[in-house]
């Protein structure tokens, strides 16, 4: 690490200047223990060059908003530390698959129709009682792992289906849909499946595992996927036999 | 000119909880937030929502009644007792509400909501979704905004993402509207409303060591601030006491209230030494168990004079994983322990903003039309000092009531003429201060002046403060106040301009600190939070009231108001 500090090799460009080509700038942090990539860009904007743009609001990995693509994976600012990096050049891109804004953000609304699709909201079976629906820790258990997506965007960025496709739903849609099938208080399984269930849903997934590769909160989209795929040609086969 | 019937600033639970309770209500709602509102801060609380459920084999005896005492004791006697009421009775209907709408709660073996121990808590009455509870209660409270907007039937609710409200308009004594810049483009715009509410969350961030978001810079209370709303009881500012040293990001309650140590440099578990936390411990209530670390520190028995040892280890891996998963996580990646193996080293660090906007129990301001609700406003229910687990309670059960308060408020009212004009005006002011910032600006650096904000606050108003500091305190942000009025932004660009968005924050960080100090020189007594060397007892003949700070041209003009009693006598606190 060069005297203690990194270089930083961070995407700059805004398409609303014309004939501004995108380019990468070299920044010299210093480092300390504990600094986080997120630390190292409000150096950065704060110190050397005031007109970089990029998102942040927890700083504690719960938010979501500062995910990008940071020396060669995609992750959380906020929870990458630098001195693990090396001296650099550390490169920062913005997620991919999605239109730039500016310089590191990009704009999250096609992630957010997709998201939208799936009809991200419980549809309960029955009435509620005056109480709390019970459900067993047993199935509270099988939310686990599916109630924990920040709906950061990185998945859908990290997954070479979605370069291909845009009109595919994408593993943070997908593992989300699978949150309500696995809920024992929805009772909208039957339509939650009719909307994954297409070319550009389930069966798009080429379980190439890299939303779980690259997931900041240790999820498994593509296990959720494959989860409804099971789910959908089970329900194929009652229907069959009925 | 955008238009809404009602206008809500703040995408977190507050916001969110109103926005629902609006489009029931039938009543057009825009929704701004400065980031998307899953990004709000609310989807960092941890521990629990606080319900006599009486879910917990140890809750059978629990009452709203108990909840409430245990509120008013907590809050050392400042909370109004009328309103820790009405929030402890509607508690239960909330917390099943939102368990309806989808919220993941962990369950108890009968499949029930379940309930943990948590500080100055008479029984286990916090419920839960594993460490997470805040980010499992804000996606539940989005989707069901989500399910109002797919709905054909609905009212249309159209989220502004990304966009910082400025400034107020005001028409006489009636709220006519809001202003706001469009992160994304720089645009200023007026939008018209018959009601705002201002869910804007705290403004920890005015301190060098907050647990909060970056986001959370106190200027949704500078706003309704600068249009004559008074703010009630700033100088009652939470300590957390365990917050990851260094960076402090928070470790909720939960840690504690699932069977966590405190422990300090020679590995002694320092609250027994101290009478009133040794029989609670380590689930005494914060204000307690940050002072007696504070005095751990002055006494030079902290961990390298900075911190403590939070130790887990004895309750094994297995429920550490269970109960407390996202703790487990954080410590990893943000210290590099494990606390399955290690202790994780904590220090206290500001946590929660107990004053705000005044409002009273319907969440309405003395500015007409204009409302608040959640860590924004100041009811009062936290008083001096907020227990762990009330806070997403107030949220909800505030979120709600101000959101039907807010419909009732629009159908009686009616629009007076001027208002519009009133609304232009203000847009034109707005304009004009961002091109003024952008245009020509000074020489004054705005991030030295927040670095010197936050450094003050941190050592001048923090868990103990005295006449001398606070006095220091109060000139020193007087100067970074004035320095402000000669501040410039070196980028000049409309998209996405950071430099811009923090600056015209940081005025608003100024106004509030500003607040903060003023109220703690001026409460001559020690209160929840709020610790005076100089002044080390409580003095309810003397101070038994809320602080009311309103913006006068020379600072912050002081008054005072009765604490609402009726319920529960004060008694001094021992835990």
């Amino acid at each position: 690490m060069g005297g203690g500090s990194a270089t930083f090799k961070i995407f700059r460009h805004d398409p609303s200047a014309e004939g501004e080509e995108p380019r990468f700038q070299e920044y010299e942090v210093p480092v300390r223990p504990g600094l986080t990539v997120l630390d190292a860009l409000f150096y950065v904007q704060e110190r050397l060059d005031s007109s970089l743009a990029f998102r942040a609001s927890c700083r504690a990995a719960a938010c979501g908003s500062c995910a990008m693509h940071i020396a060669g994976g995609y992750g959380l600012a906020c929870q990458t530390q630098v001195e693990p990096l090396g001296g650099g050049p550390i490169v920062l891109r913005p997620l991919a698959h999605l239109p730039i804004i500016r310089d590191l953000v990009v704009d999250m609304g096609p992630f957010w129709e997709k998201y939208n699709k799936i009809r991200p909201f419980l549809v309960p079976g029955e009435p509620a009682p005056e109480k709390e629906r019970t459900q067993s820790p047993d199935d509270r258990d099988k939310l686990e792992g599916l109630i924990d997506c920040i709906l950061c965007g990185i998945c859908s960025s990290a997954c070479a289906v979605g370069g291909t496709d845009d009109a595919y739903l994408g593993p943070a849609a997908l593992l989300n849909a699978d949150r309500f099938v696995q809920d024992t208080r929805d009772g909208a399984t039957e339509e939650r499946l009719r909307i994954v269930d297409g070319e550009h849903g389930v069966w798009r997934c080429h379980t190439i595992f890299s939303c779980q590769e690259a997931c900041p909160k240790g999820l498994d989209p593509t296990g959720a996927i494959m989860t409804l795929r099971r789910t959908i040609i089970r329900h194929r086969w009652k229907k069959l036999v009925r | 000119m955008r238009s809404h019937d009602v206008l809500i600033v703040g995408g977190g639970l507050a916001g969110l909880r109103a926005a629902v309770e609006l489009n029931k209500a039938n009543v057009k709602v825009g929704l701004i937030s400065k980031v998307h509102p899953l990004r709000s801060h609310s989807v960092a609380a941890q521990g629990g929502i606080n319900a006599s459920l009486g879910n917990h084999p140890r809750g059978d005896y629990d009452t709203a009644m108990r909840h409430a005492f245990d509120t008013v004791k907590g809050s050392d006697f400042l909370a109004d007792q009328p309103a820790v009421v009405r929030m402890a009775k509607d508690a239960p209907l909330r917390v099943f509400e939102i368990e309806h709408w989808g919220c993941p709660f962990s369950r108890t073996d009968e499949g029930k909501i379940a309930q943990r121990p948590f500080g100055g808590a008479g029984f286990p009455r916090t419920c839960y979704a594993s460490d997470k509870t805040g980010l499992a209660m804000m996606h539940t409270l989005f989707e069901q905004m989500i399910r109002y907007q797919q709905a054909a039937e609905r009212q249309e609710l159209v989220v502004y993402s990304e966009w910082l409200v400025i400034g107020l308009a005001v028409d006489g004594d009636l709220c006519a509207g809001a202003v706001a810049m469009n992160i994304k483009t720089g645009e200023v715009d007026g939008f018209r409303a018959e009601a705002v509410l201002f869910a804007t969350g705290g403004a920890g961030r005015i301190y060098g060591n907050s647990t909060n978001a970056i986001i959370n810079s106190g200027m949704g209370m500078a706003v309704p601030y600068r249009a004559g709303v008074p703010l009630k009881d700033m100088e009652f500012v939470q300590f957390h006491p365990t917050t990851l040293c260094g960076s402090n990001i928070l470790i909720s309650e939960a840690a504690r209230g699932e069977g966590g140590y405190l422990l300090n440099k020679d590995g002694h578990r320092f609250l027994a030494d101290y009478p009133d936390s040794k029989k609670a411990m380590e689930v005494a209530p914060r204000d307690i168990v940050a002072r007696n670390m504070a005095r751990e520190i002055l006494a030079g028995r902290a961990v390298e004079g900075t911190h403590f040892w939070l130790d887990l280890r004895h309750l094994g891996e297995e429920k550490i994983q269970k109960q407390l998963p996202g703790i487990r996580d954080l410590a990893i990646r943000f210290a590099g322990i494990d606390p399955a193996d290690r202790p994780v080293p904590v220090q206290p660090g500001q946590h929660y903003t107990m004053g705000g906007i005044d409002v009273d129990r319907s969440g309405a301001s003395p500015l007409k039309g204009l409302f608040a609700a959640g860590e924004a406003a100041c009811v009062s229910v936290h008083g001096a000092n907020r227990l762990g687990g009330n806070s997403l309670l107030d949220t909800i059960v505030f979120g709600a009531i101000t959101g039907e308060a807010m419909a009732e408020f629009i159908a009686g009212h009616v629009r007076p003429a001027s208002a519009d004009k009133a609304l232009a005006e203000a847009a034109a002011r707005g304009r004009e201060a961002v091109e003024r910032l952008l245009g020509g600006g000074g020489a004054e650096d705005p991030v030295s002046i927040k670095d010197e904000m936050k450094k003050t606050m941190m050592e001048k108003v923090g868990i103990f403060r005295d006449r001398a500091d606070l006095s220091a305190a109060l000139a020193k942000i007087r100067e970074l106040k004035d320095r402000y009025r000669r501040v410039g932004v070196s980028f000049k660009g409309k998209i996405l301009n950071q430099e811009l968005r923090s600056t015209i924050e940081l005025g608003g960080s100024l106004d509030v600190a500003e607040a903060v100090v003023a109220g703690a020189l001026a409460r001559e007594e020690s209160r929840g939070s709020h610790s005076r060397t100089d002044f080390p007892k409580r003095d309810d003949a003397g101070w038994l009231k809320h602080t009311l700070a309103a913006l006068a041209p020379e600072g912050p003009r002081l008054s005072y108001r009765d604490v609402e009693l009726g319920y529960f006598e004060p008694a001094e606190r021992v835990y």
